[in-house]
Formats: structure tokens, sequence, C-alpha cells
């Protein structure tokens, strides 16, 4: 009767933990063959362009809101914690720097993640259950090098950009409300951003961009082309694609952090 | 007819987990013939041709084509492989982020390095022999009914006048007329490239007018083999069943 409880305990343990370990090897082993084929030619430029335009292009919008109004939201919050001190220059700095090193790589790559993971995996989920995967592969031609490459690449390469346009309209963000609302000279504002400009502070915002490409890019092409099971499973490979990049993000945001700034 | 060995199976077994799908599987295509597996549904017939295509990797045993072992092979064997193939899917898989003419024309123009204003000539000839009109090239797949997608899909595959053709249900989901034209396509492009054929089915009436030899696979196994005339007289219970379409017999639908 206990063992019976202990044995069934155990089981209840080990099987989620077995399936854990064996779909962190099936991702691994994912990786090691995506990022192989990311350098073996053939290339597809024509698909590489057209992820550009989809990842990146049609992303403005959507990243330049979300920056431009945590700029905004930045300037406001600092304003009623910080009134009192030399305002002016400490809400330009404060806004240069959360922009820069944390909202926009992190929020781009957020809604970047709900647009882009999801509508990858959506596709590739697609082609693998309606076979279409297996007919790339039947007309010699690598699903690996076809599909994932280009989208890989896009979204490192696509990423930091948008977040570079992401950093400065954020900064735009938090000048609008410093000079429109809260009366600040705009000469001044500008000035203190300048001066506190680091380069430190841009390029570890531009890598973790890049990293968060990569991760967005991979998640939607993983779990699109694992996905079985017709609607319900393509439905799923889009939602895992989601979650699972999202909560990347910001784990790798943390550890990119502790590379560049942990002394 | 030559009796040259294109496809040669030996002892082909593969599971997923513990349903044991292919077991034990031995079978012979000769050159120029057209084989058809028959058997019901969920019996390992997708499966045991995508292991042919090293789409899946079985769990042992050999597949040789040309002579040429494919099981354990590199990438680079395999690719070489697939150019001598074809393959229509059931639900005929065309590319739908493409249209028409470049779906047909995919092979020649990623791989054989066509140029596109080439490439779609010959794809609007192929379309054309599989009765479609050069007005369709432009559409998307989405836009056409299921037996034009067949069609196209067929079209596709015998673009690069393989050498080996893989008909994955190639009737099914289509009214009877269609279906009948659909067979005819297949008989007349096998017999225009001289190709082999390997068809799985459950249609008994595109496998009787398709069939050189007809093979059935029933729980992973090969359990008869013969011609289409044998496959009338034949006293093999499982067959009797399965071509006479009836719920009675040693065949047992799964609950």
């Amino acid at each position: 009767m206990v063992t019976n409880l202990i044995v069934n305990f155990l089981r209840a343990l080990g099987k989620p933990l077995i399936n854990f370990l064996f779909s962190l090897g099936d991702l691994a082993f994912f990786v090691g063959k995506s990022i192989y084929h990311c350098f073996i030619p053939p290339f597809y430029f024509k698909l590489f362009f057209k992820q550009v335009l989809d990842i990146g292009f049609y992303s403005l919008p959507v990243v330049g809101l979300t920056t431009l109004f945590a700029g905004m939201v930045i300037a406001l919050q600092t304003y009623s914690g910080f009134s009192g001190f030399k305002a002016e220059s400490v809400i330009a700095s404060v806004v240069l720097i959360s922009v820069t090193r944390e909202l926009a790589p992190v929020l781009s790559a957020l809604m970047v993640a709900g647009r882009i993971g999801a509508a990858m995996a959506a596709e590739i989920g697609t082609m693998r259950v309606t076979e279409q995967i297996d007919a790339l592969v039947t007309l010699s031609t690598n699903p690996f090098k076809y599909l994932v490459a280009p989208r890989l690449w896009a979204g490192i390469i696509v990423l930091p950009v948008l977040v570079f346009i992401g950093d400065i309209i954020g900064i735009f963000g938090g000048y609008i409300v410093g000079v429109y609302k809260l009366g600040f000279n705009p000469a001044n504002y500008i000035t203190s951003t300048f001066q506190d400009l680091q380069m430190i502070g841009i390029v570890s915002g531009l890598v973790k961009a890049g990293v968060f490409g990569f991760i967005i890019s991979l998640m939607g092409c993983y779990h699109g082309y694992k996905s079985k099971g017709g609607a319900q499973g393509v439905g799923n490979a889009t939602t895992n694609a989601v979650v699972s990049s999202s909560i990347l993000i910001l784990i790798f945001n943390y550890l990119i952090t502790e590379m560049f700034f942990s002394r | 007819m030559a009796k040259d060995i294109k496809i040669k199976i030996r002892n082909l077994s593969k599971s997923f987990g513990k349903k044991q799908v292919l077991d034990d599987v031995n079978l012979d295509l000769y050159k120029g013939e057209s084989l058809v597996i028959i058997g019901g549904s969920g019996t390992g017939k997708s499966v045991l041709i995508k292991c042919i295509q090293g789409l899946l990797i079985p769990d042992s045993g050999s597949i040789e084509i040309d002579g040429v072992e494919i099981i354990g092979e590199n990438t680079e064997v395999i690719d070489n492989m697939h150019s001598k193939m074809g393959m229509l899917f059931q639900g005929g898989a065309l590319f739908d982020s493409l249209s028409v003419w470049e779906n047909v024309a995919f092979d020649l123009i990623q791989n054989r390095g066509m140029n596109r204003k080439e490439a779609k000539i010959v794809a609007i000839k192929v379309l054309r022999q599989v009765g479609l009109g050069s007005d369709i090239a432009d559409l998307y797949p989405s836009e056409l009914s299921g037996g034009m997608q067949k069609r196209v899909g067929l079209a596709r595959a015998v673009i690069t006048k393989p050498e080996i053709i893989f008909f994955d249900e190639p009737t099914t989901g289509l009214d009877p007329i269609m279906a009948d034209v659909i067979n005819d396509l297949i008989i007349e492009s096998a017999k225009d490239l001289g190709a082999t054929t390997l068809t799985i089915t459950h249609d008994m009436a595109s496998a009787r007018k398709i069939a050189d030899k007809v093979a059935m696979l029933y729980k992973g196994k090969i359990i008869w083999y013969g011609t289409v005339k044998e496959l009338d007289k034949t006293d093999n219970p499982y067959v009797k069943q399965f071509i006479k379409g009836s719920s009675k017999g040693p065949i047992k639908v799964e609950k």
C-alpha cells in the first residue's frame, strides 16, 4: 500500500521530468541544426527580405507607439517622484537610461513576439500539418534553409534596427512630456540628454535586441515545426511560441544586463 | 517486362512509442511497374511511403533504391535520391504562399537554376498536360477546388520527369468522376515518363485501374501480394473483406 503510494508519487514526478528533458534535448537539436543551416548555402535572399519587411517594417507602428508612451510615462513618473531635485537634468537622463537600456528593447521585443512569433508559428505549423514541409523535402529543399534560416537572420538583424528607432522615439516621448507638459526649457532638456548619452547603454540595448530577435524567430519556427494534430495543434504552437519567447526574453534580458553592467 | 528492382525493402520496422506501425515489411518494386498498396486507415501505409522518402527514419531494416541503401545515409545522398522522385500528397500540400505556376515550377527554379520566365513556360505546359488552362497559373492554391489542387500537385510531381512517383491517396475526397480523371492522369503520366509508381489508397476502383501489382498492408505487415487478376481470385479472408468493404470478417475496426 505504502510502496504503491510512493511509486505512484514518483511516477507522477518522473513523467513530466522526463518529458521536460526530452523536449529540452529536442530543442537543443533544433537550435544546432538551425544555426548550422544559417551558414551553409543555398541562401534564400528573397525570403529573407520578405521576413525583414514582415518583422521590421510592419512592426514599426507598434514599436513606435509602445516606446513613445513608455518614454512619456517615465518622464511623468520621474517628475512626480523626484520633484524638488534638479528635475530637468534628472528626468532627461532617467528617460534616456531607462528607454535605451530596458524599455525600448524589452517592450519592443515583447510586442514583436506577440505579432511575429505567433504568425511564424501559425504559418509554419500549418505548413507542417498540411504536409507542405514534407513536400519541401521531397522537392529537394531543406526546410531549415528555406523556412528557418531566413527568419532567424531577419530576426537577428531587424530587431536592433527597430529598437534603435524605438530609442529615438522613446526619448522624444520624454521630451514631449518634459517640454510641453512640465514646461522645461527645450534646449536644456536636449543638452542634458546628450550629456548623459553613453555608448554602453545604447550598445547593450541593441545587443539585447539582437538576442531577442533570435529568440522570437527561433521559438516561432520551433513550435511551428513541431506542431501536430490539425487546427488545435497549430493553435497550441502559436500560444507556446508567444509564451516561451516572452519568458525567454525576460530571462535573457536579466542575463545580458548582468553581463554588461555588473562589476 | 524488365525485372530490375527499383525499390527493395527488407525487414523494415517502425514504431511510435508502444505502437508498432510497420512490422518487418518486405517489398520489391520493379522498374516501370505500378504497385498499389491497399489497407485500412492507420495500417501504416503513409508511414511506409514516408520511410522510403527519408521523411521518417525507420527503427530497423533496409531500403535500397537503384541498389543504393538510403537508411542512415547523409542528407546529400537523400537529396540526390529526391531528385529522382516525385510525390503527390493527399491534400495536395501546395505551398499557399506561392502562385500555382510557382508551385509547379518550384524544383526547376530552386534547385535546377532555371530562370523564372522559362520555368513559367514549362509549368504552363505541364499544367496543360493535366488538363488545366494557363488562366489559373497566376491564381493561388486557396482559390482552386480540391480536384484542381490535386492536378496542380500532380503537375508539380511530374515536372522534373522523375523515375519514381509516389501517390498518397490520390482519389480521396474527390467525386467519382474527378477521381477517375485523376486515375487516368496518373496512368498517362506514368506511361509518358516510364516511371515506377507507388500508390497508397483504400479506393478499390482506383486500385484496380492503376495497379500492375497490389499489396495489402494490415497491422504493419504485408499480408498479401499479387496482380490485380489474382486479387479477385484470392481466398485470403482479409483481402476478400477489404475488397467487399464489409464490416464483418477477420479485420476488426479498432475502437
